[in-house]
């Protein structure tokens, strides 16, 4: 990919990106801050596209901008309204000098990193993606999806209530 | 040497509109400036797509048609005032909702609340990129373009969400928070059976998946009716329609997320459930009922004429549905899709990846013996239907033994048992 089409679609997406991130961090309501979250994810998938890694760019709509969005909406509409403002709070300069922290990190990170350019492209198309998912990295794969189905199993239990045990005792 | 108006040899392949656009803007090229030629495209593909798909399928079959079939269905006329036959009812609509009053509740999110129509009419657009219209008619054929629909069908629910979040109404956050919880539930069993036919193809490619159908002559709908029905299914309860349409279920919650929205905001939510529907249907129509190919008549017959033919009657099962079935309950419908959809469709899938394997192994993956699984992919249906409902399925007990809820029980019992005998 060459040409002025990727350079620009590059810089409009950081700025989309960014311009939400900044959002999040700044609008008082939480629903709101949501909301922004969306937008950046979907700069972030933007950026898979630019980078011809389609689908990487359809599993972050799929798992970020359609589940796990969607479950921070459901939390923040489930925890009482006092939760809901954005506002300072007293860990306001714990929480900013982590950041900074962070923004460090990363900066170092970055900067040091040795940038190698690769010469050729590599294979991204989803067989190749399903191959290496069940051929070379299976354990790492299916460990991670025996996690997911553990924490699911233990969130309904966590989530049933005396009553509900009672009813089904009964039934 | 193929004519210019023809792409390959095949002297059908006229009839592929692809090949009249491309001639048109190249020999336009040579005569207008550099970059005009893109607006004409652009002006030439809505003109076309309003002409093929927008006209006949959302204006005359999706408002319309589900107007009229519906009224059919309950015993009276449908409209019959505008226009001959009633055809000019849509645009009398249209004129008549661009004129209504935008109101706008005092306490609600403004921003949020003139910004969901817009998201929610965005996502319908960007689907039909990939629905292929023909061998060559596809805006977009990308290798993984069925993960590029059920992602993009996932965009909608934030829209209704932000709408019903927006209005300050308890009614519309009911439905916000039922439809989020409604398309989660179904979304679940509706990939399930996706990978299913994901498993057959062996193509994450929509024109992959319809090439595949015309080789073999046959259709996914016939080799795995399970996964068809769960899509149907599925997909009718994220679409909200009506026997499944308790996030705007005007019963129970006055009209849901929609309770708020008045002119062409709530124009535009309506226009584009028909759109999604639409959408629906033509995925449908691609993946399980084989696309733009009808055992060879793709020959005789333009195939944008076929997979719209089939997309428009695929719809007029959901407006049938719609006419018939009364609407669910909210915990009947979350009961159903995991209690029932969610287990059938795990075997299914099991069963399908052991045929997949079967038939690598022992066919030597020669495609022709897919034949083979049909008959037995309809009786596992039938048997793994039939087996789970009388599992999970209770009998109305006359004589309960202890104390039940109402629900538990089956219905309302009399103190005393039915037949009247009394209890010991």
């Amino acid at each position: 990919m060459n040409g002025a089409g990727p350079v620009i679609g590059f810089w409009a997406l950081a700025a989309l990106t960014l311009v939400a991130a900044g959002g999040v961090m700044v609008s008082r309501n939480l629903f709101h801050a949501v909301l922004f979250l969306i937008v950046s994810f979907v700069g972030i998938a933007g950026f898979f596209v630019l980078l011809s890694a389609e689908f990487l760019a359809m599993a972050q709509i799929v798992i970020y901008v359609g589940a796990i969005s969607v479950l921070i909406l459901f939390a923040v509409l489930l925890t009482p309204r006092a939760g809901r403002d954005n506002g300072e709070t007293a860990v306001f300069p714990a929480a900013a000098l982590l950041a900074v922290a962070l923004a460090a990190v990363f900066l170092f990170v970055i900067y040091d990193a040795d940038w190698a350019t690769i010469t050729s492209s590599p294979d991204v198309s989803v067989q190749a993606i399903g191959d290496a998912l069940l051929d070379i990295w299976v354990v790492p794969f299916e460990i991670a999806s025996v996690l997911l189905t553990a924490a699911l199993v233990g969130a309904i239990m966590l989530v049933r209530t005396p009553e509900e045990e009672a009813e089904d005792a009964l039934a | 040497m193929p004519l210019p108006i023809l792409a390959t040899n095949n002297w059908y392949d006229f009839r592929d509109l692809s090949n009249f656009s491309r001639l048109i803007l190249e020999n336009l090229d040579k005569i207008l400036p550099h970059g005009i030629v893109y607006v004409v495209a652009v002006l030439l593909g809505f003109v076309a797509s309003f002409l093929i798909f927008v006209l006949p399928s959302q204006l005359i079959v999706g408002v319309y048609g589900e107007r009229k079939l519906i009224g059919r269905i309950q015993s009276r006329y449908g409209p019959n005032r505008v226009g001959p036959f009633g055809l000019l009812q849509p645009i009398a609509d249209a004129v008549k909702l661009m004129q209504k009053e935008s109101l706008m509740p005092l306490r609600g999110d403004v921003i949020v609340m003139n910004i969901a129509p817009l998201i929610f009419v965005a996502p319908c657009v960007l689907l039909f990129a990939v629905i292929p219209f023909g061998p060559r008619m596809i805006i977009g054929n990308i290798p993984s373009a069925l993960i590029y629909f059920i992602a993009v069908s996932g965009l909608p629910v934030l829209a209704a969400f932000m709408a019903g979040w927006g209005s300050d109404n308890k009614y519309s956050l009911f439905g916000a928070m039922r439809i989020v919880a409604m398309s989660i539930s179904y979304e679940v069993p509706l990939v399930l059976a996706l990978l299913g036919v994901v498993l057959f193809t062996g193509t994450l490619s929509l024109q992959g998946m319809v090439f595949w159908q015309r080789d073999l002559n046959i259709w996914i709908a016939f080799a795995q009716p399970l996964s068809f029905a769960i899509y149907f299914i599925a997909v009718g309860a994220e679409l909200n329609r009506t026997p499944t349409d308790i996030a705007e279920a005007e019963s129970e919650i006055v009209a849901g997320y929609l309770t708020e929205y008045s002119g062409m905001k709530w124009g535009l939510f309506y226009g584009m459930d028909i759109g999604y529907a639409l959408a629906a249907s033509a995925f449908a129509a691609t993946v399980f009922l084989g696309g733009w190919s009808f055992f060879g008549l793709d020959k005789w017959v333009p195939p944008w004429l076929i997979i719209v033919t089939k997309t428009q009657l695929f719809y007029m099962i959901f407006i049938w549905t719609r006419g018939t079935l009364p609407r669910l309950r909210v915990d009947q419908l979350m009961a159903f899709a995991w209690k029932f959809m969610l287990p059938i469709a795990i075997a299914n899938l099991f069963v399908l990846a052991t045929e997949r394997m079967m038939w690598v192994r022992a066919f030597d993956a020669d495609l022709k013996f897919v034949w083979v699984f049909v008959p037995i992919n309809l009786l596992f249906t039938a048997g793994v239907v039939f087996a789970w409902a009388r599992f999970l399925g209770y009998r109305p007990e006359n004589t309960p033994r202890k104390a039940r809820l109402v629900n538990q029980a089956g219905g309302f019992i009399p103190l005393g048992g039915a037949k009247g005998e009394t209890r010991p």
